[in-house]
Protein backbone atom coordinates (compact mmCIF):
# COMPACT_ATOMS: atom_id res chain seq x y z
CA UNK A 1 0.00 0.00 0.00
CA UNK A 2 1.23 3.47 -0.90
CA UNK A 3 1.89 5.70 2.03
CA UNK A 4 1.26 9.37 1.73
CA UNK A 5 2.28 12.06 4.05
CA UNK A 6 0.33 15.19 4.75
CA UNK A 7 1.56 18.13 6.71
CA UNK A 8 -1.30 19.86 8.42
CA UNK A 9 -0.86 23.58 8.45
CA UNK A 10 -2.73 26.03 10.61
CA UNK A 11 -5.51 27.95 8.93
CA UNK A 12 -3.34 31.05 8.62
CA UNK A 13 -0.64 29.41 6.58
CA UNK A 14 -3.05 28.05 4.06
CA UNK A 15 -2.77 25.02 1.89
CA UNK A 16 -1.20 21.79 2.97
CA UNK A 17 1.73 20.22 1.28
CA UNK A 18 1.40 16.65 0.16
CA UNK A 19 4.69 14.82 0.01
CA UNK A 20 3.97 11.74 -2.06
CA UNK A 21 6.13 8.80 -1.11
CA UNK A 22 8.01 10.57 1.66
CA UNK A 23 7.45 9.79 5.27
CA UNK A 24 8.28 12.76 7.40
CA UNK A 25 7.41 12.91 11.04
CA UNK A 26 7.79 16.20 12.85
CA UNK A 27 8.25 14.53 16.21
CA UNK A 28 11.66 13.70 17.54
CA UNK A 29 10.44 12.14 20.74
CA UNK A 30 6.76 11.44 20.91
CA UNK A 31 5.89 11.36 24.59
CA UNK A 32 2.48 9.74 24.36
CA UNK A 33 1.03 7.17 22.04
CA UNK A 34 -2.69 6.42 21.81
CA UNK A 35 -4.01 3.64 19.58
CA UNK A 36 -7.62 3.66 18.38
CA UNK A 37 -8.91 0.35 17.04
CA UNK A 38 -12.25 0.15 15.31
CA UNK A 39 -14.81 -1.97 13.52
CA UNK A 40 -18.14 -1.19 11.85
CA UNK A 41 -21.06 -3.13 10.38
CA UNK A 42 -19.93 -6.46 11.78
CA UNK A 43 -23.53 -7.64 11.30
CA UNK A 44 -23.42 -10.67 13.59
CA UNK A 45 -20.46 -12.21 11.75
CA UNK A 46 -19.16 -14.31 14.60
CA UNK A 47 -17.36 -17.02 12.62
CA UNK A 48 -14.95 -16.45 9.71
CA UNK A 49 -16.30 -16.79 6.17
CA UNK A 50 -15.92 -20.30 4.79
CA UNK A 51 -13.36 -21.21 2.10
CA UNK A 52 -16.06 -21.25 -0.59
CA UNK A 53 -17.49 -17.81 0.03
CA UNK A 54 -17.49 -16.04 -3.35
CA UNK A 55 -16.41 -12.66 -1.99
CA UNK A 56 -14.84 -12.98 1.43
CA UNK A 57 -13.39 -16.50 1.59
CA UNK A 58 -11.51 -17.20 4.84
CA UNK A 59 -11.83 -13.62 6.08
CA UNK A 60 -13.01 -12.26 9.41
CA UNK A 61 -14.03 -14.04 12.61
CA UNK A 62 -14.31 -12.71 16.15
CA UNK A 63 -11.70 -15.14 17.60
CA UNK A 64 -9.06 -13.91 15.14
CA UNK A 65 -10.02 -10.32 15.83
CA UNK A 66 -9.48 -11.04 19.54
CA UNK A 67 -5.94 -12.28 18.85
CA UNK A 68 -5.08 -9.27 16.72
CA UNK A 69 -6.47 -6.81 19.28
CA UNK A 70 -4.54 -8.50 22.09
CA UNK A 71 -1.31 -8.28 20.09
CA UNK A 72 -1.86 -4.57 19.61
CA UNK A 73 -2.75 -4.05 23.28
CA UNK A 74 0.43 -5.87 24.30
CA UNK A 75 2.35 -3.48 22.08
CA UNK A 76 0.45 -0.41 23.37
CA UNK A 77 -1.83 -0.71 26.39
CA UNK A 78 -3.10 2.84 25.76
CA UNK A 79 -5.66 1.59 23.30
CA UNK A 80 -9.32 2.36 22.75
CA UNK A 81 -11.57 -0.13 20.94
CA UNK A 82 -14.66 1.27 19.22
CA UNK A 83 -17.48 0.10 16.95
CA UNK A 84 -19.47 2.33 14.59
CA UNK A 85 -22.75 0.42 14.67
CA UNK A 86 -24.75 -2.31 12.90
CA UNK A 87 -23.52 -4.90 15.33
CA UNK A 88 -26.76 -6.81 14.78
CA UNK A 89 -28.30 -8.67 11.83
CA UNK A 90 -26.69 -10.63 9.05
CA UNK A 91 -26.25 -14.19 10.30
CA UNK A 92 -28.57 -16.59 12.11
CA UNK A 93 -26.65 -15.87 15.34
CA UNK A 94 -28.70 -12.70 15.56
CA UNK A 95 -31.97 -14.39 14.65
CA UNK A 96 -31.39 -17.15 17.20
CA UNK A 97 -29.93 -15.25 20.11
CA UNK A 98 -31.09 -11.68 19.49
CA UNK A 99 -27.63 -10.11 19.74
CA UNK A 100 -26.68 -11.66 23.07
CA UNK A 101 -23.58 -13.39 21.69
CA UNK A 102 -22.46 -10.29 19.77
CA UNK A 103 -22.54 -8.14 22.92
CA UNK A 104 -20.96 -10.84 25.11
CA UNK A 105 -18.08 -11.28 22.67
CA UNK A 106 -17.54 -7.53 22.30
CA UNK A 107 -17.36 -7.37 26.09
CA UNK A 108 -14.79 -10.19 26.13
CA UNK A 109 -12.76 -8.29 23.54
CA UNK A 110 -13.02 -5.27 25.87
CA UNK A 111 -14.70 -2.85 23.52
CA UNK A 112 -14.90 0.59 25.12
CA UNK A 113 -17.84 1.94 23.17
CA UNK A 114 -20.18 1.51 20.22
CA UNK A 115 -22.64 3.77 18.48
CA UNK A 116 -26.05 2.58 17.30
CA UNK A 117 -26.63 1.62 13.67
CA UNK A 118 -29.97 1.30 11.90
CA UNK A 119 -29.88 -2.50 12.08
CA UNK A 120 -29.39 -2.37 15.83
CA UNK A 121 -33.09 -1.43 15.90
CA UNK A 122 -34.07 -4.63 14.05
CA UNK A 123 -35.62 -6.22 17.12
CA UNK A 124 -37.07 -2.90 18.21
CA UNK A 125 -36.07 -0.70 21.13
CA UNK A 126 -37.08 -3.48 23.50
CA UNK A 127 -34.89 -6.00 21.63
CA UNK A 128 -31.88 -3.69 21.96
CA UNK A 129 -32.60 -2.87 25.60
CA UNK A 130 -32.97 -6.58 26.43
CA UNK A 131 -29.41 -7.26 25.24
CA UNK A 132 -27.79 -4.25 26.91
CA UNK A 133 -27.09 -6.12 30.18
CA UNK A 134 -24.71 -8.30 28.14
CA UNK A 135 -22.71 -5.26 27.00
CA UNK A 136 -19.85 -4.14 29.23
CA UNK A 137 -19.17 -1.13 27.02
CA UNK A 138 -20.77 2.26 26.45
CA UNK A 139 -23.43 3.08 23.88
CA UNK A 140 -22.69 6.55 22.58
CA UNK A 141 -25.19 8.40 20.43
CA UNK A 142 -25.57 12.17 20.32
CA UNK A 143 -28.29 12.69 17.72
CA UNK A 144 -30.84 10.05 18.71
CA UNK A 145 -33.02 11.52 21.42
CA UNK A 146 -34.40 8.55 23.32
CA UNK A 147 -36.04 10.63 26.06
CA UNK A 148 -39.56 9.41 25.24
CA UNK A 149 -38.50 5.80 24.84
CA UNK A 150 -37.47 2.86 27.00
CA UNK A 151 -33.81 3.47 26.01
CA UNK A 152 -33.80 6.74 27.99
CA UNK A 153 -30.74 6.70 30.25
CA UNK A 154 -29.13 3.71 28.55
CA UNK A 155 -26.97 5.67 26.11
CA UNK A 156 -24.63 8.66 26.44
CA UNK A 157 -24.31 11.65 24.10
CA UNK A 158 -20.55 11.54 24.63
CA UNK A 159 -17.91 9.91 26.78
CA UNK A 160 -14.44 10.96 27.75
CA UNK A 161 -11.77 8.29 28.08
CA UNK A 162 -8.38 8.97 29.63
CA UNK A 163 -5.43 6.92 28.44
CA UNK A 164 -1.93 7.82 29.68
CA UNK A 165 -3.26 11.23 30.72
CA UNK A 166 -4.62 11.95 27.26
CA UNK A 167 -8.27 13.01 27.21
CA UNK A 168 -10.15 11.35 24.36
CA UNK A 169 -13.68 12.62 23.75
CA UNK A 170 -16.01 10.37 21.77
CA UNK A 171 -19.46 11.27 20.47
CA UNK A 172 -21.77 9.35 18.17
CA UNK A 173 -23.95 10.10 15.15
CA UNK A 174 -26.67 7.85 13.77
CA UNK A 175 -28.33 7.79 10.38
CA UNK A 176 -31.85 9.16 9.80
CA UNK A 177 -34.25 6.35 10.68
CA UNK A 178 -37.36 7.47 8.80
CA UNK A 179 -37.67 5.50 5.57
CA UNK A 180 -34.86 3.16 6.64
CA UNK A 181 -36.23 1.52 9.76
CA UNK A 182 -39.85 0.61 10.47
CA UNK A 183 -41.36 3.22 12.80
CA UNK A 184 -42.74 0.42 14.97
CA UNK A 185 -39.14 -0.51 15.79
CA UNK A 186 -37.71 2.91 16.69
CA UNK A 187 -40.97 4.35 18.05
CA UNK A 188 -40.55 7.86 19.52
CA UNK A 189 -36.79 8.10 18.91
CA UNK A 190 -36.05 11.61 17.64
CA UNK A 191 -33.37 12.09 15.00
CA UNK A 192 -31.42 15.32 15.43
CA UNK A 193 -29.43 17.13 12.77
CA UNK A 194 -25.93 15.60 12.60
CA UNK A 195 -24.02 18.82 11.81
CA UNK A 196 -25.76 20.81 14.55
CA UNK A 197 -25.26 17.98 16.99
CA UNK A 198 -21.59 17.59 16.06
CA UNK A 199 -21.06 21.34 16.47
CA UNK A 200 -22.51 21.16 19.97
CA UNK A 201 -20.55 18.01 20.87
CA UNK A 202 -17.22 19.42 19.69
CA UNK A 203 -17.93 22.62 21.62
CA UNK A 204 -18.40 20.57 24.78
CA UNK A 205 -15.53 18.17 24.15
CA UNK A 206 -12.95 20.63 22.81
CA UNK A 207 -13.82 24.00 24.37
CA UNK A 208 -15.34 22.96 27.70
CA UNK A 209 -13.75 19.62 28.44
CA UNK A 210 -10.45 20.40 26.69
CA UNK A 211 -10.13 16.97 25.15
CA UNK A 212 -6.83 16.28 23.43
CA UNK A 213 -8.42 14.03 20.82
CA UNK A 214 -12.03 14.22 19.58
CA UNK A 215 -13.50 11.23 17.79
CA UNK A 216 -16.86 10.98 16.06
CA UNK A 217 -18.29 7.46 15.86
CA UNK A 218 -20.61 7.72 12.91
CA UNK A 219 -23.18 5.51 11.26
CA UNK A 220 -24.09 8.19 8.70
CA UNK A 221 -22.33 6.51 5.78
CA UNK A 222 -19.09 7.45 4.04
CA UNK A 223 -20.32 9.39 1.00
CA UNK A 224 -23.43 9.63 -1.22
CA UNK A 225 -23.94 10.57 -4.84
CA UNK A 226 -27.00 12.57 -3.83
CA UNK A 227 -25.79 16.07 -3.16
CA UNK A 228 -26.28 17.46 0.32
CA UNK A 229 -27.09 14.09 1.86
CA UNK A 230 -25.21 14.07 5.12
CA UNK A 231 -22.27 11.66 5.19
CA UNK A 232 -18.91 11.42 6.91
CA UNK A 233 -17.28 13.29 4.04
CA UNK A 234 -19.84 16.12 4.29
CA UNK A 235 -19.66 16.13 8.09
CA UNK A 236 -15.86 16.45 8.01
CA UNK A 237 -16.04 19.60 5.90
CA UNK A 238 -18.91 21.23 7.80
CA UNK A 239 -17.48 20.90 11.33
CA UNK A 240 -14.30 21.68 13.24
CA UNK A 241 -12.34 20.24 16.15
CA UNK A 242 -12.95 16.61 15.13
CA UNK A 243 -9.69 14.70 14.75
CA UNK A 244 -11.09 11.41 13.55
CA UNK A 245 -14.40 10.23 12.11
CA UNK A 246 -14.88 6.47 12.37
CA UNK A 247 -17.64 5.60 9.96
CA UNK A 248 -20.03 2.83 9.04
CA UNK A 249 -23.33 2.08 7.28
CA UNK A 250 -22.21 2.19 3.64
CA UNK A 251 -19.93 -0.85 4.05
CA UNK A 252 -17.18 1.14 2.37
CA UNK A 253 -13.84 -0.59 1.91
CA UNK A 254 -11.33 2.24 1.79
CA UNK A 255 -7.78 1.52 0.60
CA UNK A 256 -6.58 3.80 3.34
CA UNK A 257 -8.10 6.38 5.67
CA UNK A 258 -9.21 9.59 3.91
CA UNK A 259 -7.93 13.02 4.83
CA UNK A 260 -10.31 15.97 4.42
CA UNK A 261 -10.29 19.67 5.28
CA UNK A 262 -12.60 20.87 8.02
CA UNK A 263 -14.26 24.29 8.45
CA UNK A 264 -11.00 25.71 9.80
CA UNK A 265 -8.97 24.25 6.96
CA UNK A 266 -7.50 21.66 9.29
CA UNK A 267 -7.20 18.00 8.42
CA UNK A 268 -9.74 15.45 9.57
CA UNK A 269 -9.16 11.75 9.16
CA UNK A 270 -12.14 9.63 8.07
CA UNK A 271 -11.89 5.86 8.21
CA UNK A 272 -14.26 2.98 7.58
CA UNK A 273 -13.28 -0.68 7.35
CA UNK A 274 -15.94 -2.24 5.13
CA UNK A 275 -18.10 -4.73 7.00
CA UNK A 276 -18.52 -8.18 8.58
CA UNK A 277 -15.36 -7.98 10.69
CA UNK A 278 -13.17 -8.46 7.63
CA UNK A 279 -10.83 -5.65 8.67
CA UNK A 280 -9.73 -3.86 11.80
CA UNK A 281 -9.07 -0.13 11.64
CA UNK A 282 -6.04 1.15 13.50
CA UNK A 283 -5.26 4.82 14.07
CA UNK A 284 -2.18 5.79 16.08
CA UNK A 285 -1.98 9.23 17.64
CA UNK A 286 1.46 10.40 18.73
CA UNK A 287 1.26 13.30 21.14
CA UNK A 288 3.76 15.68 22.60
CA UNK A 289 3.42 17.62 25.80
CA UNK A 290 5.35 20.79 25.05
CA UNK A 291 3.59 24.03 24.25
CA UNK A 292 4.32 24.61 20.56
CA UNK A 293 0.70 23.95 19.63
CA UNK A 294 0.38 26.81 17.18
CA UNK A 295 2.50 27.03 14.14
CA UNK A 296 3.63 23.45 14.15
CA UNK A 297 1.96 20.93 11.91
CA UNK A 298 0.57 17.49 12.41
CA UNK A 299 1.96 14.90 10.08
CA UNK A 300 -0.59 12.38 8.92
CA UNK A 301 0.51 9.06 7.49
CA UNK A 302 -2.00 6.84 5.78
CA UNK B 1 -5.55 5.95 52.31
CA UNK B 2 -3.52 9.13 52.20
CA UNK B 3 -1.20 7.58 49.64
CA UNK B 4 -4.14 6.86 47.43
CA UNK B 5 -5.32 10.41 47.91
CA UNK B 6 -1.92 11.76 47.03
CA UNK B 7 -1.83 9.58 43.97
CA UNK B 8 -5.24 10.85 42.83
CA UNK B 9 -4.13 14.39 43.50
CA UNK B 10 -0.95 13.82 41.55
CA UNK B 11 -2.97 12.41 38.72
CA UNK B 12 -5.29 15.38 38.76
CA UNK B 13 -2.56 17.99 38.94
CA UNK B 14 -0.51 16.30 36.29
CA UNK B 15 -3.57 16.28 34.08
CA UNK B 16 -4.19 19.89 34.89
CA UNK B 17 -0.61 20.75 34.15
CA UNK B 18 -0.89 19.02 30.84
CA UNK B 19 -4.03 20.89 29.82
CA UNK B 20 -3.67 22.83 26.62
CA UNK B 21 -0.18 21.56 26.28
CA UNK B 22 -0.68 18.01 25.08
CA UNK B 23 -1.04 18.04 21.37
CA UNK B 24 -1.00 15.65 18.52
CA UNK B 25 2.17 15.67 16.50
CA UNK B 26 1.44 12.84 14.14
CA UNK B 27 -1.34 10.46 13.22
CA UNK B 28 -0.94 7.18 11.44
CA UNK B 29 -3.90 5.35 9.95
CA UNK B 30 -4.11 1.74 8.89
CA UNK B 31 -6.64 -0.87 7.79
CA UNK B 32 -5.62 -4.38 8.87
CA UNK B 33 -7.19 -7.39 7.12
CA UNK B 34 -8.35 -10.17 9.43
CA UNK B 35 -7.38 -13.28 7.50
CA UNK B 36 -6.40 -16.88 8.18
CA UNK B 37 -2.81 -15.98 9.00
CA UNK B 38 -4.18 -14.90 12.40
CA UNK B 39 -4.88 -17.76 14.80
CA UNK B 40 -8.21 -17.46 16.57
CA UNK B 41 -8.10 -16.88 20.33
CA UNK B 42 -8.83 -20.35 21.79
CA UNK B 43 -10.86 -18.92 24.67
CA UNK B 44 -13.16 -17.09 22.26
CA UNK B 45 -13.49 -20.16 20.02
CA UNK B 46 -14.51 -22.25 23.05
CA UNK B 47 -16.98 -19.59 24.13
CA UNK B 48 -18.70 -19.53 20.72
CA UNK B 49 -18.86 -23.33 20.34
CA UNK B 50 -22.04 -24.18 22.29
CA UNK B 51 -23.92 -21.36 20.53
CA UNK B 52 -22.68 -22.61 17.14
CA UNK B 53 -23.61 -26.19 17.90
CA UNK B 54 -27.21 -25.42 18.80
CA UNK B 55 -27.59 -23.11 15.85
CA UNK B 56 -26.18 -25.50 13.27
CA UNK B 57 -28.25 -28.44 14.47
CA UNK B 58 -31.40 -26.40 13.96
CA UNK B 59 -30.36 -24.81 10.69
CA UNK B 60 -29.09 -27.90 8.92
CA UNK B 61 -32.08 -30.16 9.38
CA UNK B 62 -33.57 -30.85 5.93
CA UNK B 63 -37.12 -29.52 5.47
CA UNK B 64 -37.71 -29.88 1.71
CA UNK B 65 -36.16 -30.87 -1.61
CA UNK B 66 -35.42 -28.51 -4.49
CA UNK B 67 -35.27 -30.19 -7.95
CA UNK B 68 -33.75 -27.21 -9.86
CA UNK B 69 -31.21 -24.46 -9.24
CA UNK B 70 -33.14 -21.26 -8.61
CA UNK B 71 -31.74 -17.77 -9.06
CA UNK B 72 -33.48 -14.39 -8.99
CA UNK B 73 -31.69 -13.57 -12.25
CA UNK B 74 -33.05 -16.43 -14.40
CA UNK B 75 -35.90 -14.58 -16.09
CA UNK B 76 -36.71 -11.20 -17.56
CA UNK B 77 -39.90 -9.94 -15.92
CA UNK B 78 -40.67 -12.97 -13.78
CA UNK B 79 -38.45 -15.69 -12.39
CA UNK B 80 -39.12 -19.12 -10.89
CA UNK B 81 -37.60 -18.01 -7.59
CA UNK B 82 -39.51 -14.71 -7.47
CA UNK B 83 -42.76 -16.50 -8.32
CA UNK B 84 -42.10 -19.02 -5.55
CA UNK B 85 -41.57 -16.21 -3.04
CA UNK B 86 -44.65 -14.20 -4.03
CA UNK B 87 -46.86 -17.29 -4.26
CA UNK B 88 -45.76 -18.59 -0.88
CA UNK B 89 -46.53 -15.24 0.72
CA UNK B 90 -50.03 -15.46 -0.80
CA UNK B 91 -50.51 -19.02 0.45
CA UNK B 92 -49.07 -18.45 3.92
CA UNK B 93 -50.45 -14.98 4.66
CA UNK B 94 -53.94 -15.17 3.18
CA UNK B 95 -55.48 -17.52 5.80
CA UNK B 96 -54.18 -15.25 8.59
CA UNK B 97 -55.49 -12.13 6.86
CA UNK B 98 -58.83 -13.76 6.11
CA UNK B 99 -59.33 -14.98 9.67
CA UNK B 100 -58.64 -11.49 11.02
CA UNK B 101 -60.52 -9.33 8.53
CA UNK B 102 -62.85 -11.56 6.52
CA UNK B 103 -61.17 -10.29 3.35
CA UNK B 104 -58.74 -11.94 0.94
CA UNK B 105 -55.40 -10.76 -0.35
CA UNK B 106 -55.71 -9.73 -4.02
CA UNK B 107 -52.06 -9.10 -4.87
CA UNK B 108 -48.60 -9.84 -3.50
CA UNK B 109 -45.73 -7.54 -4.44
CA UNK B 110 -42.19 -7.95 -3.14
CA UNK B 111 -38.93 -6.56 -4.51
CA UNK B 112 -36.33 -8.45 -6.47
CA UNK B 113 -33.52 -6.94 -4.39
CA UNK B 114 -35.10 -8.40 -1.28
CA UNK B 115 -34.30 -11.95 -2.39
CA UNK B 116 -30.85 -12.23 -0.87
CA UNK B 117 -29.70 -15.55 -2.36
CA UNK B 118 -30.61 -18.35 -4.73
CA UNK B 119 -31.64 -21.89 -3.83
CA UNK B 120 -29.31 -24.63 -5.02
CA UNK B 121 -30.63 -27.93 -6.34
CA UNK B 122 -30.83 -30.52 -3.56
CA UNK B 123 -31.92 -30.60 0.06
CA UNK B 124 -33.44 -27.42 1.46
CA UNK B 125 -32.84 -26.55 5.11
CA UNK B 126 -33.96 -23.77 7.44
CA UNK B 127 -30.63 -22.17 6.60
CA UNK B 128 -31.99 -21.63 3.07
CA UNK B 129 -34.75 -19.50 4.60
CA UNK B 130 -32.20 -17.40 6.46
CA UNK B 131 -30.11 -16.97 3.33
CA UNK B 132 -33.10 -15.92 1.22
CA UNK B 133 -34.32 -13.51 3.88
CA UNK B 134 -31.66 -12.55 6.42
CA UNK B 135 -33.63 -9.52 7.63
CA UNK B 136 -36.49 -9.33 10.09
CA UNK B 137 -39.05 -7.90 7.69
CA UNK B 138 -42.69 -8.68 8.35
CA UNK B 139 -45.50 -9.35 5.93
CA UNK B 140 -48.13 -6.63 6.01
CA UNK B 141 -51.29 -6.12 4.00
CA UNK B 142 -52.34 -2.70 2.76
CA UNK B 143 -55.63 -1.64 1.25
CA UNK B 144 -54.86 0.45 -1.84
CA UNK B 145 -57.21 2.45 -4.05
CA UNK B 146 -57.46 1.50 -7.73
CA UNK B 147 -55.55 4.70 -8.47
CA UNK B 148 -52.63 3.58 -6.31
CA UNK B 149 -52.68 0.20 -8.06
CA UNK B 150 -52.29 2.13 -11.29
CA UNK B 151 -49.26 3.90 -9.80
CA UNK B 152 -47.92 0.47 -8.88
CA UNK B 153 -48.30 -0.67 -12.47
CA UNK B 154 -46.48 2.44 -13.68
CA UNK B 155 -43.71 1.68 -11.20
CA UNK B 156 -43.36 -1.87 -12.54
CA UNK B 157 -43.45 -0.59 -16.12
CA UNK B 158 -40.57 1.81 -15.42
CA UNK B 159 -38.58 -0.66 -13.27
CA UNK B 160 -38.53 -3.35 -16.01
CA UNK B 161 -37.47 -5.69 -13.21
CA UNK B 162 -38.69 -9.12 -12.14
CA UNK B 163 -40.15 -7.91 -8.86
CA UNK B 164 -42.01 -10.91 -7.42
CA UNK B 165 -45.79 -10.65 -7.93
CA UNK B 166 -48.71 -12.95 -7.31
CA UNK B 167 -52.45 -12.62 -7.98
CA UNK B 168 -51.83 -10.28 -10.89
CA UNK B 169 -51.11 -10.65 -14.58
CA UNK B 170 -49.35 -7.82 -16.42
CA UNK B 171 -48.64 -7.46 -20.11
CA UNK B 172 -46.36 -4.75 -21.48
CA UNK B 173 -45.48 -3.96 -25.07
CA UNK B 174 -42.03 -3.88 -26.69
CA UNK B 175 -41.44 -0.43 -25.09
CA UNK B 176 -42.49 -1.74 -21.69
CA UNK B 177 -45.71 0.30 -21.89
CA UNK B 178 -48.59 -1.34 -20.07
CA UNK B 179 -51.03 -3.18 -22.37
CA UNK B 180 -53.28 -4.64 -19.70
CA UNK B 181 -53.37 -5.80 -16.12
CA UNK B 182 -55.63 -8.46 -14.63
CA UNK B 183 -56.15 -8.86 -10.91
CA UNK B 184 -57.72 -12.12 -9.79
CA UNK B 185 -58.60 -12.76 -13.44
CA UNK B 186 -60.43 -9.44 -13.85
CA UNK B 187 -59.44 -6.13 -15.45
CA UNK B 188 -58.25 -3.53 -12.95
CA UNK B 189 -61.22 -1.54 -11.62
CA UNK B 190 -60.03 1.97 -10.81
CA UNK B 191 -63.09 2.57 -8.61
CA UNK B 192 -62.49 -0.19 -6.09
CA UNK B 193 -59.76 -0.92 -3.57
CA UNK B 194 -57.45 -3.92 -3.40
CA UNK B 195 -55.64 -5.77 -0.62
CA UNK B 196 -51.93 -6.02 -1.33
CA UNK B 197 -49.50 -8.07 0.75
CA UNK B 198 -45.92 -6.83 0.89
CA UNK B 199 -43.12 -6.33 3.41
CA UNK B 200 -43.06 -3.57 6.00
CA UNK B 201 -39.82 -2.37 4.38
CA UNK B 202 -41.48 -1.77 1.02
CA UNK B 203 -44.62 -0.33 2.55
CA UNK B 204 -42.50 2.39 4.12
CA UNK B 205 -41.09 3.47 0.79
CA UNK B 206 -38.25 0.97 0.38
CA UNK B 207 -37.10 0.64 -3.25
CA UNK B 208 -39.07 3.85 -3.89
CA UNK B 209 -42.39 2.00 -3.88
CA UNK B 210 -44.10 5.24 -2.88
CA UNK B 211 -47.58 4.03 -3.88
CA UNK B 212 -47.51 2.00 -0.66
CA UNK B 213 -46.93 5.00 1.56
CA UNK B 214 -50.42 6.25 2.36
CA UNK B 215 -52.76 3.31 2.03
CA UNK B 216 -56.43 3.28 3.01
CA UNK B 217 -55.58 0.73 5.70
CA UNK B 218 -52.58 -1.15 7.04
CA UNK B 219 -52.98 -4.61 8.53
CA UNK B 220 -50.03 -6.02 10.44
CA UNK B 221 -49.91 -9.80 10.41
CA UNK B 222 -47.05 -10.19 12.93
CA UNK B 223 -45.63 -12.77 10.54
CA UNK B 224 -42.01 -12.55 9.43
CA UNK B 225 -41.28 -13.08 5.76
CA UNK B 226 -38.57 -15.58 6.70
CA UNK B 227 -40.93 -17.55 8.90
CA UNK B 228 -43.41 -17.72 6.04
CA UNK B 229 -40.66 -19.09 3.79
CA UNK B 230 -39.56 -21.73 6.31
CA UNK B 231 -43.14 -22.69 7.18
CA UNK B 232 -43.91 -23.12 3.51
CA UNK B 233 -40.83 -25.25 2.82
CA UNK B 234 -41.76 -27.49 5.75
CA UNK B 235 -45.22 -27.92 4.30
CA UNK B 236 -44.44 -28.66 0.65
CA UNK B 237 -41.85 -31.46 0.69
CA UNK B 238 -40.67 -30.61 -2.87
CA UNK B 239 -40.39 -27.06 -4.22
CA UNK B 240 -42.47 -26.60 -7.37
CA UNK B 241 -42.10 -23.38 -9.31
CA UNK B 242 -41.35 -22.02 -12.76
CA UNK B 243 -41.43 -18.86 -14.80
CA UNK B 244 -44.87 -18.22 -16.30
CA UNK B 245 -46.92 -15.51 -17.97
CA UNK B 246 -47.77 -13.38 -14.90
CA UNK B 247 -45.56 -10.50 -16.06
CA UNK B 248 -44.54 -10.62 -19.70
CA UNK B 249 -43.64 -8.49 -22.66
CA UNK B 250 -45.60 -9.05 -25.86
CA UNK B 251 -45.00 -7.24 -29.13
ZN1 LIG C 1 -24.65 -2.13 7.91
Amino acid sequence: MKRRNFIQQTAATGAFIGLGGLNISLTENPKKHITILHTNDVHSHIEPFGPNDPRNANMGGVARRATLIQQIRNENPNTLLLDAGDIFQGTPYFNFYGGELEFKLMSKLKYDAATIGNHDFDNGLSGLLAQMPHAEFDFITSNYDFSNTILEGHTSPYKIYIRDGVKIGVFGLGVELEGLVTKKLYKETQYLDPVETATEMTRILKQEQKCDIVICLSHLGYEYKTENKISDVVLATKTKDIDLIIGGHTHTFLDKPSILNNLDGKKVMVNQVGCYGINLGRIDFFLDSDKKLNGSGVSINV
Amino acid sequence: MSYRFLYVLFLLTSLWACKNSIHTTSIKGDIIPIDKTINGDPEIIAYIQPYALHLNQTLDSVIAYNPNNLSKKDGKLNTALGNLMADLVMVQANPIFKSRTGNSIDIVLLNQGGIRSGIGKGPVTSRTGFELMPFENEIIVVELSGKKIQEMLTYLEVAKTAHPISGMQIRVDSNFKLKNAMIGGKILDINRSYFVATSDYLQQGGDNMNFFKEPLHIYELDYKLRNAIIDHFMKVDTLKTSTDNRFIQIP
